[in-house]
């Protein structure tokens, strides 16, 4: 629990619970006034999501005070659970089975344990290139041709979505940033923070003012309307935390801007899959949320531009 | 104890969904008839059992597997409470084993399908369930459909992936006054494959 006593985690976090508990509180205001069986529904569900965000805030503030190991352990945990749902929604079959094997058991630990080792060479093509030549060959070996192409690009792509981008948010940690030496942690803390609100917060603003649906026949959820003010709150509260980054104001304005959008494009794109495969939830392991992938979608594509623009510009 | 970690670890690989139809506790004995792709079928009903349930049901399963090693024997003999079944052996005795168990007291899990498939089609039921229905008119006798286990471990394969299966339990099926075996065997072959229809996860678009 090294971090904890850091100043500002303290700030960070406890900033954290107490938008929860506010959360909370509305929550149960809205309860008490809801009329419609709708608006029941909707409130309903929104305390759902208030309740387990207690519970993945806990979570994740534990594995960001213990350091490298728990937040290792965590994403390790979260890629697993992602690609257990992505696998499930695909339509894997019995030729399939080794290479989904390769992908749950050696590729996905390994790529973690090259994250908890530092070996960021490795780390950075491992699944980009070995993985990615390896699990056609296994299926070719295998030898099953029907639809071959597609089932190499589906697990491939599982791979790279749940495990490879995924694994960059704890990747954070490896940065070396001058002056930020030994809060690394936070910058993981930094995005999970601004891409999560940027999810919240375009919700938020999509209940209260949606009108204009962006893509219609890809998340009847998703307008206008709450895009700009969920990203335009969401950059203004990540550069308002500046002081916790190694950025200046401006910097963390671009860079909370960009966690936004490229976090935006991730839920897009992670429901076009879904709506491609008929179903609303990728799971049901979050109650009010859906499954873990429903979750950390955005994180997909969040995640990895954030690591590589601020390797670029401040290792 | 023992039983309760390999439920639990069951329920853990499998990611077993369970959704009931029925109650999961009857008054009556009951036989849990499923369909058949993997090895790991039973022990996924087996788990999704309500504890006090699962010390009470027991799968039937091929002696000659079971009794092929010391570790199968202990998994069958202590921890599943397994019936095993003589293949050689012919019907008959295989029914008067089963149907004794019932009388007993205690449910079974039975696959009538006999063999296990490749998980795309419900093979026609052999004629098991229609003696037990026959032997023990009480017995309940319930529809399991098993959904992905033949993705989580398929047959010829030693390691499970873990894809998420799901498994329903149905209400259940009655033998009717002066019903044939045919007709029996078809209806239970029928709803076992009917829930895989309509009943898709939460949140599942139409």
């Amino acid at each position: 629990m090294s971090n904890l006593s850091d100043p500002v985690y303290q700030q960070l976090l406890g900033g954290i619970f107490a938008a929860l508990a506010l959360g909370t509180l509305v929550g149960q205001i809205l309860k008490r006034r809801a009329r419609t069986t709708a608006g029941r529904e909707t409130v309903a569900n929104m305390n759902q999501r208030i309740n387990a965000w207690w519970v993945m805030c806990v979570v994740f503030a534990v594995a960001v005070v213990t350091g490298g190991i728990g937040s290792i352990v965590l994403f390790a945990l979260l890629s697993f659970l992602a690609l257990r749902e992505f696998i499930t929604l695909v339509d894997s079959g019995r030729a399939d089975h080794r290479a989904l094997l390769i992908a749950f058991f050696i590729a996905l630990p390994a790529q973690y344990v090259l994250v908890g080792v530092g070996w960021y060479g490795l780390f950075s093509i491992l699944i980009p290139v070995y993985a990615f030549l390896l699990i056609p060959a296994v299926l070719a070996i295998i030898g099953e041709t029907q639809d071959f192409l597609q089932r190499t690009a589906t697990i491939q792509w599982g791979l790279a979505i749940c495990v490879y981008a995924i694994s960059h948010a704890p990747a954070l940690l490896l940065l070396d940033v001058p002056r930020y030496s030994g809060r690394e942690a936070l910058l993981l803390l930094f995005l999970v923070l601004v891409v999560q609100l940027s999810d919240v917060l375009q919700y938020v603003f999509g209940k209260l003012f949606g009108r204009h649906r962006i893509a219609p026949g890809v998340s009847p959820n998703k307008t206008w309307e709450g895009f700009v003010g969920g990203v335009t709150c969401a950059t203004i509260i990540g550069t308002a935390l500046y002081w916790a980054t190694p950025f200046a104001p401006l910097e963390a304005a671009a860079m909370s801007l960009l966690i936004a959008l490229a976090g935006f494009l991730g839920g897009l794109v992670m429901a076009a899959i879904k709506r491609d495969r008929g179903v609303k939830d990728y799971g049901a392991l979050i109650p009010g949320h859906g499954g873990v992938l429903d979750r950390i979608d955005s994180l997909t594509f969040a995640a990895p531009v954030f690591f590589h623009v601020t390797r670029f510009f401040f290792q | 104890m023992i039983a309760s970690a390999i439920a639990g670890f069951a329920r853990l690989v499998t990611g077993a969904v369970a959704v009931w139809l029925v109650a999961p506790r009857g008054e009556a004995v009951r036989v849990y008839f499923a369909n058949h792709s993997s090895h790991a079928d039973f022990a996924t009903i087996w788990a999704a059992l309500p504890s006090d349930q699962r010390a009470r049901t027991r799968p039937v399963a091929a002696a000659d597997y079971w009794n092929a090693s010391a570790l199968r024997r202990y998994l069958a003999a202590r921890v599943f409470h397994a019936v095993l079944i003589d293949r050689a052996g012919g019907g008959e005795a295989a029914i008067e084993q089963m149907v004794a168990v019932l009388r007993g007291g205690d449910s079974l899990i039975i696959f009538p399908e006999g063999t296990r498939g490749d998980g795309t089609v419900v093979a026609p039921f052999r004629s098991g369930l229609y003696h037990l229905a026959v032997a023990v008119p009480e017995a309940e006798l319930i529809p399991v459909r098993l959904v992905n286990l033949n993705r989580v471990l398929p047959k010829g394969e030693a390691i499970p992936v873990p894809v998420i299966a799901r498994l329903t339990f149905g209400q259940p099926v009655a033998l009717e006054p002066g019903e044939s075996k045919a007709s029996l065997l078809e209806r239970a072959r029928a709803a076992v494959v009917a829930l895989d229809e309509g009943v898709r996860p939460e949140g599942t678009l139409p």
